[in-house]
């Protein structure tokens, strides 16, 4: 700061702030290494334009591209014990949270709760966010789960998930592993309400989460490329020493091996969800319009 | 070959000293039946000493310890009739569970074991108790099984971890353990899981979601091997001991989170040095914890089962 701007009274700051340049105007590829416009990013909803390389989304980027106009609320998730095992390693669990925090500049854990419509359906959206904690799944995510599965019995709306997860939240030690049990319980009530649960699997699902409520999908859709598994590759490379073979662990090679349904590219997307959720929720044919005789 | 600890080796010292002067004593006529009984205090002694303050990772040690009873030494003591009954019908027999029908105290239940083997032979034929896909199916199958004929499903949980290999993951390790965990929160009949060595991660809880879970005094439970998570957080398995510590893995941690039942005592020093009492103490803890849910009905006992998961992580230590 400088005199003008500790002189000038908040408005005029505003307006004097208003030449801020963003950024990051430019986005390094992860897999090609092109460097991408954010524009042309945003416009391609965030796949490389040179590769077709499926970008990770924030999860409200990820809200917006799936509800109908991009509109949606998203709910406030219940609180939950922080840092139940009193857990240190170099850093105490409660600073890796923190930090956590600071970064993605919101007060919340790694899931969002959101409901709006989906081809004018009601429906509920849960998303991860892998850049807190690797997505990784504790208590907080795990009650998040269940309040998403909660809401969508309330409005008789369906469920889908979206998890970008390395699995469950070791700082939580056997509370995490517990919510793989807690989790296939919210599916469980969605199901038993005869209502549909969808998985949308991106990158990555991996662990606990792949081995609980991501693998109980009625409908399960994958997005390209997406790493799914339930042990790492390194830890397997590790375990039998040997090469894995090629595209293993990926979205495609899961639907080669019977995993998912469908792995859909993310510009046919909304499209595939809307049909999906219109064949499940609206099974009627359409009624017939007579012309009324005059 | 008997197998020492660490922290079992001046026990074991003190107990070859026992038995060289009995083996002397056959020779003559010296009466050594003083000292004999010197040694066996001060082993008594050392024994109450040292399980007094184990470590996590001591915990840890003994709930790996080869020669601690395994499942198929569980199933043999307390379950008659036995009939071993194999395979997933889809694609294989994975013997890293055992799988059956008999009788747990006069009443027909359905059984579930990790079995870990003993030698390098049965340790290979059961894949060190490392189940694939094909386990959890033959799982879940059974489970139907209990469910069809109002069968109590009775499981004994002892993994390192679900296999970690190429095929397992070609065949869906995920969706296997989570097909199973889902089949154990829809069964209608009582289930009681007890943890008896190790719980490793979702290889365990994929047959330890039960209406009651126990463990045994020196068992641990944990999202993940001390090693592999001071891999990820300290760089180096060197510190799984801090892990160890860190992750709260004991049964005794385990009770006060609330995540399980009951603990089994084991006899002084370990169930690997009494065996049979400590399967029998097994035996006498799942009896009572099964008798009062057999006289609820299939709902309740879905309920009760939800609503037990549904209040886990409300609290810490």
């Amino acid at each position: 700061m400088n005199w003008l701007t500790n002189f000038v009274l908040p408005k005029i700051r505003a307006v004097v702030a208003k030449k801020d340049v963003p950024d990051n105007l430019w986005h390094k590829c992860p897999n090609c290494g092109q460097m991408l416009f954010h524009r042309d990013l945003e416009a391609s909803l965030f796949v490389c334009g040179s590769c077709g390389h499926h970008l990770r989304l924030a999860p409200e980027r990820r809200l917006s591209m799936l509800f109908d106009d991009g509109r949606y609320d998203a709910i406030e998730l219940p609180k939950t014990v922080l840092d139940p095992l009193k857990f240190r390693d170099r850093k105490r669990y409660t600073e890796r949270l923190k930090e956590a925090q600071a970064r993605t500049g919101t007060g919340r854990d790694a899931l969002v709760v959101a409901h709006g419509t989906v081809a004018g359906l009601p429906t509920v959206i849960a998303v991860f966010d892998f850049d807190f904690m690797g997505g990784s799944m504790g208590i907080a995510v795990g009650e998040g789960l269940l309040a998403a599965a909660r809401l969508a019995v309330l409005q008789e709306a369906a469920l889908l998930v979206v998890p970008a997860s390395g699995g469950a939240r070791m700082q939580e030690g056997i509370l995490s592993l517990m919510q793989m049990s807690r989790t296939t319980l919210a599916v469980e009530m969605v199901k038993e309400k005869g209502l549909p649960y969808l998985v949308l699997l991106s990158d990555p699902t991996t662990g606990g989460v792949s081995a609980s409520f991501a693998m109980l999908g009625d409908i399960t859709l994958a997005e390209p490329g997406a790493v799914i598994g339930f042990t790492g590759a390194r830890v397997i490379e590790e375990t039998i020493r040997e090469k894995l073979p090629e595209g293993f662990q990926r979205a495609e090679y899961l639907l080669d091996h019977g995993m998912v349904d469908m792995v859909v590219p993310r510009r046919e997307l909304r499209d595939t969800l809307a049909r999906l959720l219109g064949l499940l929720r609206r099974p009627a044919p359409p009624a017939q319009v007579v012309a009324l005789r005059g | 070959m008997r197998h020492f600890l660490d922290f079992e080796k001046p026990l074991a010292e003190l107990e070859g000293k026992i038995e060289e002067l009995r083996h002397l004593s056959n020779g003559g006529d010296i009466n050594i039946a003083d000292e004999v009984a010197r040694l066996e205090a001060k082993v008594d002694r050392l024994l109450r000493q040292t399980y007094a303050k184990l470590s996590p990772w001591q915990k840890v040690q003994l709930a790996r310890h080869p020669d601690r009873p395994h499942g198929s030494d569980y199933i043999r003591e307390l379950i008659a009739e036995f009939t071993p009954l194999a395979g997933d019908r889809s694609f294989g027999e994975d013997r890293a569970i055992l799988g059956g029908i008999g009788r747990f105290r006069g009443r027909s239940v359905v059984v579930l074991a990790h079995e870990k083997g003993t030698d390098t032979e049965t340790r290979l034929k059961h894949n060190f108790g490392m189940a694939k896909p094909e386990g959890y199916r033959k799982a879940r199958r059974l489970m139907a099984l209990a469910e069809r004929f109002g069968l109590p499903l009775l499981t004994f949980v002892d993994t390192p971890g679900a296999y970690p290999g190429i095929d397992a993951e070609a065949r869906g390790q995920a969706e296997a353990i989570a097909r199973s965990i889902e089949a154990c929160l829809q069964l209608t009949v009582p289930m009681i899981a007890t943890i008896i060595g190790e719980g490793g991660s979702g290889g365990a809880l994929a047959l330890a979601t039960g209406n009651r879970v126990l463990m045994m005094e020196h068992s641990v439970y944990s999202v993940i091997s001390p090693e592999a998570c001071a891999s990820i957080i300290w760089r180096t398995a060197e510190n799984a001991q801090d892990a160890a510590e860190a992750l709260k893995l004991t049964a005794q941690d385990l009770l006060k989170l609330g995540v399980i039942d009951g603990i089994v005592p084991e006899p002084l020093g370990g169930a690997h040095r009494e065996r049979q009492p400590a399967v029998a103490a097994a035996g006498e803890a799942i009896e009572a914890a099964l008798r009062p849910l057999v006289a609820l009905d299939g709902p309740s006992l879905r309920q009760q089962r939800r609503e037990k998961f549904l209040a886990m992580g409300s609290r810490g230590l």
